[in-house]
């Protein structure tokens, strides 16, 4: 199943029918136009390359105008590749639209997460930590980080301080609540990665 | 942004009452109760709003059976059907937590007068 690249804009709240509040992430969702139709024949794998966001032709180099004019598009600041299962379906300047998560319950969501600097092991890694009082000088140091004389260096993989976020995050199930065809917005249940304006890739979920 | 405000205009009321922390309120309330519809009441004070937009909840305070109740209800819950304010209150603070100390007599709201004066 096709997806679509998208822009978080932001949450805010929804009521369903029973006039229960949904927390909602609210996602500008294409439309997008095909650039290239990617075969097994030709490429060795079948995929559709998308594009998103609209920039100006003196916004971008030759190699990338000729890319978009074989298509028949304006530049687009953002490509990304989908796999499909028929590529025949598909032909270069045809635009998709959020309209192809109507029939869908739930979607996937892959963006970059926020970053969040070097942190430590109790927010990194969901360590406890020590005590807060009665005497304790530990209060969120990682503890003991291996034995002694032997192995005598610190296991590969040990969990410790470091730069957390800014990574590749897929929000996986999420519940789509509503689609928005005319102003291209798609609304799910929950949180996405990233702050607001993060380049988002969506793909349906198939319903088995 | 405006399509975050564009989204949550389609899930706010047109219109609510006017009302401020301090009023006496009576919220009209639908509850489902063994699979059928049916409008409560609850009778209090406005203890605070909090929160903007559709997201905006306010709280309201009574003593039941000698027993302080607060039950926040979103503004814009659609089970929320009716707000009437049968006092209008006068208090110098944003939020009554106050009130959650005090009883009886000393846990009255002065009513405002109409022309709004000290």
């Amino acid at each position: 199943m096709v997806g679509l690249i998208g822009k978080k804009i932001g949450m805010t709240q929804v009521f369903d029918e029973n006039g229960v509040a949904i927390p909602v992430s609210v996602i500008q969702a294409g439309p997008c136009p095909v650039i290239q139709v990617k075969t097994a024949e030709r490429d060795g794998y079948n995929a559709i390359q998308l594009a998103f966001a609209e920039v100006r032709p003196t916004r971008a180099d030759l190699p990338t105008l000729g890319h978009f004019r074989r298509a028949g598009q304006p530049p687009h600041r953002y490509l990304a590749e989908f796999r499909v299962d028929n590529p025949g379906e598909f032909e270069t300047g045809q635009t998709i639209d959020v309209g192809i998560f109507k029939d869908v319950a739930k979607v996937n969501v892959a963006g970059r997460s926020k970053g969040k600097g070097f942190q430590g092991v109790v927010k990194r890694h969901g360590f406890h930590g020590g005590k807060k009082s009665h005497g304790s000088k530990s209060h969120r140091v990682p503890g003991s980080i291996g034995m002694a004389a032997y192995p005598a260096k610190v296991l590969k993989g040990q969990k410790l301080p470091g730069r957390m976020g800014h990574r590749n995050v897929n929000a996986r199930n999420l519940k789509v609540v509503e689609v928005d065809v005319e102003n291209n917005l798609l609304l799910v249940r929950g949180a996405v990665p990233g702050a607001r304006n993060t380049i988002l890739r969506l793909t349906a979920v198939s319903s088995e | 942004m405006d399509m975050l405000d564009h989204i949550s205009a389609k899930h706010m009321k047109d219109s609510v009452p006017e009302f401020n922390v301090g009023d006496t309120v009576r919220v009209d309330v639908q509850v489902v109760e063994g699979g059928r519809k049916r409008v409560q009441a609850f009778q209090g004070t406005v203890m605070q709003r909090r929160g903007g937009g559709v997201r905006e909840t306010f709280t309201v305070r009574k003593i039941s059976q000698g027993i302080g109740v607060e039950r926040v209800f979103p503004l814009h819950s659609p089970n929320v059907t009716s707000i009437k304010v049968l006092r209008r209150g006068k208090v110098r603070r944003a939020k009554l937590y106050y009130l959650r100390k005090l009883r009886g007599k000393a846990a009255r709201i002065a009513e405002k007068s109409e022309k709004g004066d000290r």
